[in-house]
């Protein structure tokens, strides 16, 4: 599947890494949020980076703790219709300040993109090679947003403000 | 009335490019249609018995006339001439084809009036009092807070894929017009001890086949916390909520579980980490939404002028006047129901020559404006005393002024197994037959107030728990069966109904309805006892021995 990252379609340089596989201390890897938290520790001596697949039905508090120590949460959308992912993805950025890398995974499809990239995700896992081409397309089709986010863009409400300010000369 | 601006405008425009970009890509077939569903969804756009059906928001239900022209046009163009006002400040078209709907949903966008958040798991269109602004003793105008949360909700990114559907509703009046304690958030604006605006917030409210009224979760929200309290609530539903089951994943479900106190703990708890964020509301956002409310320039008009005097000598105005006009907060003005309910017809349809006469009639009449109430009638809100007569000649004339609001034929059916795929039984055929039984005025007006529901399937979109007789369509071994309830309400005394014994056939629904409003005019205390205080004071035993005596 396609990897979506800043807008282009790359390589993805993370292997997903079973539960049962042997750690290599090299190379970057992803690996099940039970398999991270059975010994956290072990990430102390990897040189290679290091991502964790959170389920969508745990808590993000469990992962707290451990955030400066990661490269990459991925969330999970078993089924588009499932938002789950977009709270915790909301939470991780803008309550727990998490800067890393966010990649949706699962039924990841273009018309969830703006949703997503509003919702602070960066990564796209995505499901189709044309929704992947037509990323960038699909994050510009809109312009106008009424709900503030992490995402930083100006919401209606303070865009009319802003505007009424240069009327007034305020 | 709400003016649209330039940002409100692009991206309903926004929104209609891509809708017809995805119904080219499912026509095409690069969607299939299991993904196409839910985006179709978002966009209001149902797959019914016979044909897509497109529900279009009326967002607190106020339109103004050029919007109503174009809903009367989008009928004539694209559907067969009529549209269907539903029990949530919706229209629907029940016959569009689905290469034309993004045509249909452009031209709704040049008057700004779109499909988004009419279906799907998201945050549906915001309801309220079809009266908001106009009724008399309201503590504010809620329209203003129902804007709000409609920008708010608006294809929000974290809510659009809910568990389930989500119903928020608004009233600013002591009697519940808009039945927010059926909702899965309803909210009731108050003042505190310090004059400030807030809200009352009840959650957990909801019908279908596991019917709760909602519960107060907290009695006082200051109105600058009213967003990021919802957000509250919302994201612990989304995180919580069930998923597993389809009709255990309201939020009512997740309160009921996890108990009212425990569920508000749990929203509490999200909300301090929140209330002082991003979401607070300041006044100079609230000011200026609400400088884009227009209301008309009031005249100093008499409340009982002389055209009034002379035409209640006419039986037929005065029992209109009686019926369909209540009281309007500026001395000399009404408000004026308009009955989409006429004996024999379909409850809550509209033909495209009704609503572009009414469109005419609200320029010369109302100020440009209409309501659109949860009961299925349109209203007049700002009608000057002294037209009554001839607005009443004018609406008499399109056939919108039957005397019946409130009355046995004000029925609430939803389409039911005419058009509807869910559906187990037909609701239209039963509110007609019914509307042709109490067709006489007077002995409608004798029986008084009684609001009878119809649901043709558990989903009760006729909200049939919450009719004074309430009426659900069941299939039982391939037949059309009905479960009766009684002492149902909606507004501030919300109540379900209780089931008065067996299901009877399509047949004897009429009949079973005759029984009860007989039994009701014996038992009455008084004249003016209504049917639902009857039911309250008797309990459903007398009503049920007289069905059954005979069944």
């Amino acid at each position: 599947m396609p990897l979506v990252k800043g807008g282009k379609i790359v390589s993805d340089t993370y292997a997903g890494l079973a539960d049962d596989a042997e750690l290599a201390s090299g190379g970057n890897v992803l690996m099940s949020a039970a398999r991270f938290l059975a010994d956290p520790a072990a990430l102390a001596v990897r040189s290679g980076q290091t991502g964790v697949v959170w389920p969508n039905n745990r808590d993000i508090d469990d992962l707290v703790p451990h955030l400066a120590e990661i490269a990459v949460v991925a969330l999970v959308f078993p089924s588009f219709r499932d938002g789950r992912a977009y709270s915790q993805a909301r939470l991780l950025r803008e309550r727990h300040g998490y800067r890393g890398e966010l990649r949706a995974t699962g039924q990841v499809l273009r018309d969830q993109f703006v949703f997503m990239l509003r919702a602070g995700f960066d990564t796209f896992d995505v499901r189709k090679e044309s929704d992947a081409k037509a990323f960038a397309q699909v994050a510009e089709r809109y312009s106008v947003f009424y709900q503030p986010t992490g995402d930083g863009r100006a919401t209606a409400f303070r865009q009319r403000l802003a505007r009424q300010a240069e009327v007034t000369g305020s | 009335m709400y003016a649209y601006d330039e940002i409100d405008r692009t991206l309903v425009n926004e929104r209609v490019s891509e809708f017809r970009d995805q119904v080219q890509r499912r026509l095409s077939g690069e969607l299939t249609e299991d993904e196409f569903k839910s985006l179709r969804l978002m966009n209001g756009v149902y797959l019914q018995l016979h044909a897509y059906m497109l529900r279009v928001a009326i967002p607190y239900g106020t339109l103004s006339s050029p919007q109503l022209r174009k809903l009367a046009h989008v009928a004539r163009r694209y559907d067969r001439g009529y549209g269907h006002f539903t029990t949530r400040q919706n229209i629907q078209y029940n016959w569009i084809k689905l290469s034309e709907l993004p045509d249909a949903l452009e031209d709704l966008a040049a008057v700004g009036i779109h499909g988004m958040q009419t279906s799907g798991n998201c945050i549906r269109n915001i309801t309220t009092d079809q009266w908001a602004g106009v009724a008399p003793g309201e503590i504010e105008d809620p329209r203003i807070w129902a804007e709000i949360l409609r920008q708010y909700s608006t294809l929000h990114p974290e809510f659009s894929f809910l568990p389930r559907k989500f119903k928020i509703a608004i009233t600013a009046s002591d009697h519940d017009r808009a039945a927010i304690k059926i909702h899965d958030i309803g909210l009731r604006i108050r003042k505190n001890e310090q004059g400030e605006t807030g809200f009352e917030v009840l959650v957990g409210g909801g019908l279908g086949r596991t019917p709760f009224i909602g519960k107060t979760i907290k009695q006082f929200v200051v109105h600058r916390d009213i967003l990021s309290y919802v957000e509250a609530i919302l994201r612990v539903y989304n995180q919580y909520g069930r998923r597993d089951n389809i009709y255990k994943a309201r939020i009512k479900i997740l309160v009921h579980e996890l108990g009212i106190e425990k569920f508000a703990q749990e929203v509490e708890d999200e909300w301090l980490q929140m209330r002082d964020g991003v979401l607070a509301l300041d006044d100079a956002v609230v000011e200026d939404i609400r400088s884009r409310f227009s209301y008309p320039a009031y005249q100093k008009l008499s409340d009982n002028p002389d055209e009034m005097k002379a035409a209640s000598a006419d039986p037929r105005f005065a029992m209109w006047l009686g019926n369909s006009v209540a009281p309007h907060r500026v001395t000399g003005y009404s408000i004026v129901t308009l009955s989409l309910k006429p004996v024999g017809m379909p409850p809550g349809d509209a033909t495209a020559e009704q609503m572009d006469a009414i469109a005419d009639l609200a320029d010369k009449y109302s100020s440009g404006e209409i309501r659109v109430g949860h009961e299925q009638n349109l209203a007049l809100p700002n009608v000057a005393k002294r037209d009554l007569p001839a607005l009443w000649r004018a609406l008499d004339k399109i056939g919108v002024a039957t005397p019946n609001v409130n009355l046995i034929t004000d029925i609430i059916a939803c389409p039911g197994l005419d058009y509807c795929s869910l559906a187990n039984a037909r609701s239209i055929p039963i509110a007609q037959e019914l509307t042709k039984r109490f067709a006489d005025p007077d002995l409608a007006n004798m029986i008084g107030k009684l609001h009878i529901n119809i649901s043709g399937c558990i989903n009760a979109c006729g909200h049939h728990h919450v009719g004074h007789i309430g009426i659900l369509g069941v299939e039982k071994n391939n037949e059309e069966f009905y479960q009766i309830t009684i002492g149902g309400r909606a507004d501030e005394q919300a109540e379900m109904g209780t089931l008065i014994g067996p299901a009877v056939p399509y047949a004897d629904v009429a009949d079973v309805v005759e029984d009860i409003v007989e039994a009701y005019l014996a038992l009455r205390a008084r004249p003016d006892e209504t049917f639902v205080e009857t039911v309250k004071r008797l309990g459903v035993t007398p009503f049920k021995e007289r069905v059954y005596a005979t069944r």
